[in-house]
Parts: C-alpha cells; sequence; structure tokens
C-alpha cells in the first residue's frame, strides 16, 4: 500500500487536492455556490505554480462546458466543476461532451435547483442529467469524493468507455464539511492514473479529425447505439479501477457499498452523504434485533440494476430513499424508486420484494436518525403483513 | 401594498420607508455594502417622482445586487435565475406593456452570464430601466474575478492579479443602441439619483452602471480600506465627463469616467 497523509479536508477542498495531483491541462469553470470552493482553491494552486493547468474563469456554465469540450476534442486532459442551475445551464453541452465520447470529469456538488431558489443540497442537478449519456457517482464523504474524483480520470480515459464522467458529492453537508480524509502523494496519483493520450484529437495536423459533424437518419441512430454500448462497458472498468485504488489505498470500491446485506429482510437503499445517516440506525436496530441491511449505490450511471437485483432479491421489503422528485412519475416518485423497479421488472424473473419509496431532503432539509427509524417501522409493517398503504412517502416534510 | 402611510418630505429616509417590507430587514448586505446606498438611491429617485409603485415591477438576478428589491421591495418582484433578469423583464413588459419595469443587476449578473440579453434589449430598445450594480467582483460567492474587475486587481480567483481587461459597460451598452446610458458611483449619490429619475422616466431602454463598494469582497483584498475609505475611492477615482474632454489620455490614464454617456437632447 502507498503512502497517505491525514489532512482536514472538507469535500471541496479534497476535490481541489485532487485535481491539484492529477494535474489537468485545461479547467474551464464559473462560480456558483456551494462548488466555488472547488474551483477558487484550485485557481490559487494554479496562480501558485502548483500545476500546470490552463485555468480560464469564463463567462457562464454554458461557456465553461464548451470551453471543456473544444480543449477535451484537442486532445487535453479537461475537469470542470458545477452545481444546480449551473449544471441546468450546461445542458445543451453535457449532452455533446458524452456524444462526443470526451473523457471530461465534472466534480458536481448537489444543490437543489431553483424556485424557489435554494443553494443547499438535493439531487434535482444531477438526476436531471442522468440520461445525458455521463457516468454518473455519487460520494458519501470527503474521502469518497477525494477517491472518486482519482478514479474518474481512469475510468473516463478507459480505452473501452471514453466517455465523461460526473462525481457527485452532497453540498454543503460533504462540500463544506470538514472531515479526515487520507490523501495519497502526488507522484502515487500521477502513476496511478497515468498519462493520457487521446486516440482521436483535433491539432493532429497529419491525420485532421472531424467531431461533431452531421449525422441525420442515414448514421445518428448508430451513434447513439454505441454511445450505450460504451455505457455498458463502465461497470466492469469501475470495478477494476476500484479493486486496483483498494490495493493502493486500502479502499476498495465497488459499484455499490452493501451494509449487512448478508441475511438482511428489510433494506434501505440511498445515496451520499444521507447513507452515514442510515448507518446508523441499521448499526442501532441490528443491535435490537431487526434484520436490516443497507445499500448505498456508487455507481448511479449506468445503473447497475443486474448486480442490485441479486443484492436486493431475497429481501422482503425494499424502502428507497429518493433526494429529489421524478415529477410526473408513478406516484411522484423519485429516480432512484424508478430505477429500482425497473431492475427488478427486468432482472427479477417474475419476483420481487416490496419497494416503497421515500422523498426527503430537499433543499437542504436535514434528515434525522429519528426520521429513518420511523420509516423501519413502516418498512417491518409491510414486511409482516405484505400491505403497502402508501408507495412514496415523505420524510421531514412540515 | 398601501403607501397610505407615507409621511414627511418626498425623497427623504421617512418618505421611502412605505416602499421597504421593513419586516424583512435586517438586509443581507455585508457592513459597508453600497447596495444599500443603491437602493436608498433608487427608492429616493421614485418616491420623487411620485411613481405609482403599484405599477412596478422589479425584475432581479442572483448575486447580491439580486437582494436589492428582492424581498425588500413592497412591490411586484421576480427574482430571476443568474443573469436572466432582463430576459424575464422582456416578456413581463411584452406581456403587460403599463408595467414600469425596472432591471437591477449585478457586474457578474447581467455583463457576464446575461450579457447576450444586455446587448440585445439595448439594440431593441425596449422600454425599461436597467440599473447594474457594479462591484466589481462576484460578492456573493465569495469574491471570484468578473468581466469588470479592473487589470490587476486581485479576486479569489486572480490571487496574482486579473491578467484580463474590463468591458467599459456604458460604452457596451451604448454601442448596442440604449437610448439612455449613465454611470455613478454610490458616492455621487446626488447625481445619481437625478440619472435614476431620468432612466425611470425615459422612454427606451435606459442603462445606469452603479458602482457599489463591496468592502469584504473585493476592498479587502485590493487593500482600499472600510465602507468611509472605498467611498472615498470612488471619489477620488471618478472623473465628470465634461472635465474628461478638456484632459489628455495621460491625465485620464486609471480614471472612471461619470456622467451621462448617451441621453436625449
Amino acid at each position: 500500500m502507498a503512502k497517505q497523509i491525514v489532512k482536514a479536508l472538507d469535500g471541496a477542498a479534497a476535490v481541489a487536492e485532487a485535481m491539484r495531483q492529477i494535474d489537468p491541462d485545461v479547467v474551464a469553470a464559473y462560480p456558483i455556490t456551494p462548488q466555488t470552493a472547488i474551483v477558487q482553491t484550485f485557481s490559487q494552486f494554479v496562480a501558485d505554480g502548483l500545476v500546470g493547468t490552463e485555468f480560464i474563469p469564463v463567462e457562464s456554465e454554458h461557456a465553461a462546458m464548451s470551453a471543456c469540450v473544444g480543449a477535451a476534442a484537442a486532445g487535453g486532459r479537461v475537469m470542470t466543476a458545477t452545481a444546480a442551475n449551473g449544471l441546468a445551464l450546461m445542458w445543451e453541452v453535457v449532452y455533446i461532451a458524452a456524444s462526443m465520447r470526451l473523457p471530461i470529469v465534472m466534480s458536481v456538488v448537489n444543490r437543489a435547483l431553483s424556485a424557489p431558489l435554494n443553494i443547499h443540497c438535493d439531487h434535482s442537478d444531477s438526476m436531471g442529467a442522468r440520461d445525458s449519456g455521463w457516468i454518473q457517482i455519487f460520494s458519501e464523504n470527503p474521502q469518497e469524493a477525494y477517491d472518486n474524483t482519482i478514479q474518474a480520470i481512469r475510468i473516463a480515459e478507459h480505452p473501452d468507455v471514453l466517455l465523461p464522467v460526473m462525481s457527485m458529492q452532497d453540498g454543503f453537508i460533504t462540500g463544506h464539511g470538514v472531515e479526515r480524509v487520507e490523501v495519497l502523494e502526488d507522484q502515487a496519483v500521477k502513476d496511478f492514473i497515468g498519462e493520457y493520450t487521446p486516440k482521436y484529437s483535433l491539432l493532429d495536423i497529419d491525420n485532421p479529425k472531424t467531431f461533431g459533424a452531421w449525422a441525420f437518419y442515414d448514421y445518428y441512430f448508430e451513434f447513439k447505439r454505441q454511445q450505450t454500448e460504451a455505457l455498458s462497458k463502465v461497470p466492469k472498468v469501475v470495478e477494476e479501477v476500484g479493486q486496483e485504488y483498494g490495493k493502493l489505498t486500502g479502499r476498495y470500491y465497488g459499484l455499490f457499498d452493501p451494509f449487512e446485506m448478508d441475511d438482511a429482510e428489510i433494506a434501505i437503499v440511498v445515496l451520499s452523504s444521507a447513507a452515514g445517516t442510515a448507518r446508523t440506525v441499521v448499526r442501532k436496530l441490528r443491535k435490537e434485533g431487526v434484520k436490516i441491511g443497507l445499500l448505498k449505490p456508487r455507481l448511479y450511471r449506468p445503473f447497475p440494476g443486474k448486480e442490485i437485483v441479486e443484492l436486493l432479491k431475497d429481501v422482503k421489503v425494499v424502502g428507497v430513499m429518493d433526494r429529489s422528485i421524478a415529477f410526473g412519475s408513478i406516484e411522484g416518485c423519485g429516480p432512484l424508486y424508478l430505477d429500482i423497479c425497473a431492475s427488478f421488472f427486468t432482472y427479477g424473473n417474475g419476483k420481487a420484494p416490496k419497494v416503497v419509496d421515500y422523498i426527503f431532503g430537499l433543499g437542504g432539509r436535514d434528515i434525522l436518525p429519528e426520521q429513518i427509524e420511523g420509516m423501519v417501522r413502516e418498512l417491518i409493517h409491510i414486511a409482516e403483513t405484505g400491505e403497502v398503504k402508501q408507495v412514496v412517502g415523505y420524510l421531514g416534510l412540515r | 401594498m398601501s403607501l397610505t402611510k407615507k409621511t414627511g418630505r418626498r425623497g427623504s429616509t421617512h418618505s421611502i420607508r412605505a416602499y421597504i417590507r421593513t419586516e424583512t430587514f435586517p438586509t443581507a448586505f455585508c457592513p459597508g455594502c453600497g447596495h444599500g446606498i443603491l437602493m436608498g438611491a433608487l427608492l429616493r429617485a421614485i418616491d420623487e417622482l411620485e411613481l405609482d409603485f403599484e405599477k412596478m415591477l422589479f425584475v432581479s438576478g442572483i448575486g447580491c445586487s439580486g437582494w436589492i428589491s428582492s424581498p425588500y421591495f413592497a412591490a411586484d418582484t421576480l427574482h430571476t435565475p443568474h443573469g436572466r433578469p432582463i430576459a424575464y423583464a422582456t416578456g413581463a413588459k411584452l406581456a403587460n406593456p403599463s408595467l414600469k419595469v425596472v432591471v437591477i443587476g449585478g457586474d457578474g449578473d447581467l455583463a457576464s452570464i446575461g450579457g447576450n440579453h444586455l446587448i440585445h434589449a439595448a439594440r431593441r430598445n425596449i422600454e425599461m430601466t436597467v440599473i447594474c450594480a457594479n462591484n466589481m467582483i462576484y460578492g456573493m460567492t465569495g469574491g471570484q474575478v468578473t468581466p469588470t474587475t479592473p487589470t490587476g486587481a486581485f479576486t479569489m480567483t486572480t490571487p496574482q492579479g486579473n491578467p484580463d481587461r474590463p468591458f467599459d459597460l456604458c460604452k457596451l451598452v451604448a454601442g448596442a443602441g440604449a437610448t439612455y446610458v449613465a454611470r455613478y458611483s454610490v458616492y455621487h449619490i446626488r447625481p445619481l439619483i437625478r440619472a435614476l429619475k431620468k432612466a425611470l422616466t425615459h422612454p427606451g431602454f435606459a442603462f445606469v452602471e452603479v458602482l457599489s463598494s463591496c468592502p469584504t469582497q473585493y476592498g479587502r483584498r485590493n487593500r482600499l480600506g472600510g465602507p468611509s475609505q472605498m467611498l472615498l475611492y470612488w471619489k477620488e477615482k471618478c472623473l465628470p465627463l465634461e472635465k474628461a474632454r478638456r484632459m489628455s489620455p495621460e491625465e485620464l490614464e486609471g480614471k472612471i469616467l461619470i456622467g451621462e454617456f448617451v441621453a436625449p437632447d
């Protein structure tokens, strides 16, 4: 295992530290709370000459992602960061980055979308981009935010993948929350990510390339089919990179992080920082004899449905916790619920546990252990009676 | 909204309280922020003109400037995403032309992410008053470089000094076709109120750039001192257009011109 240094970092500083070690060729970004802390910390590294990055504070997020696409098409290793409405403004170009197969890595510090105006955490921003063709990875704490940023480079640039990666952490809760973070030495990170040699790039004078040209009903469809094919290669790469990173650091990463799932009859599924709160509840209830477990998905796009069904198939009840609403979906549920249900329909061989959804934490509303315990009591009732009174519940709603 | 409680002389502090939701005070502004002075100047202009506050719409964006009207003004206010107040205001004016539409944005809001809306609204000469509270920095997100940050100035994202040149917003908007364009600072309070009054009654696109102090994010990093020193900084730095016309380019070096750049004859 490589030597590591323990530092006190918040999630934003942890990502900035990872970016310093990655030393990307180009960073283009625009300030938005709570992401700003990443880029302004990084801009200090640029000013201090600690990185060789060309950094440009552009005039909007739309311009930021556009500059990233240009830089990546020109063969650079490219990173950016954003949140909420910033990601929403990038929209058009977010799709283009994925469609052009450019391995850009973007840190998203999850924040609620307007209106009403809100700067605090929920997942409505990155959930809106879940069909954009980007790989999406969610982090629970600053350590994971750091680790996932480094691994994201390897995943994005893998020759079987060549797709952009969004690496998420919860706004303020993780982004501004200082925790103990184990940081690799610079050389170890550089060795792990390696040199980036793009297979196709602009400015290769002897072999000129065209990016983003016309493709109508003749070839557009094939491009999209190839994109899906590339995404299907992602889970294997994520697992391989996670194992290699584990050998280096002692922190192994997979598609998801199960806790007390071996004999669980009740399972909670939740992304990001709330998984930490849920884990405390699981630990407490296990002592009381409740057969409960926790599944924290890490890779959200592409969704590892088959593997998740394999893990959840023997439980009686699944309580999904969604930090956003997929407005207009069945019963007003969240996106994670939809994915879990669709996975059972597709891979469950006609069998599925009862699956219910709980919307929580919108716009930064706190989620408390007592609320999760209350939810579990409802799940136990469903397990005992088989009766689901409501498909979608709300935790902490006034 | 009722202005029946209005008391005091027009334009007085007492008089303008009627336009404010005082229950929302204290404001979100840092101590020494120029935006409070601009807020007072705008309300004084409205009060002195005896405009019907109930027929006014205030549109603001994201940034410290967004707070000047929302939620403090006891009027119709529309708080929009970053950069979009002029576009929202255009829609509101088209749907209800009898509204007196006032946009209040910052330099980050109007000149950067929303720069396109600014020049196109000016080009169309659409009747609205656009006030740009220019503090030369993104204040609310913690002090990053904007398109109006002077060359060499220190910000969170330019810790070794801004390498780029700033926009001259008045020249930009005048070039785009605005029919009233003026610039003053929050130090030049009487001429500022006069310019705001002209802008509010102008039958076309009126633009007023207001240089506003940000001691917290801009002043501190550029060693410009506290709130009062920053006001004196405007006094020192600004030069009336009429005077400037008689001066050489060398004498004008580092000065900011104030006055009316475009005005009806």
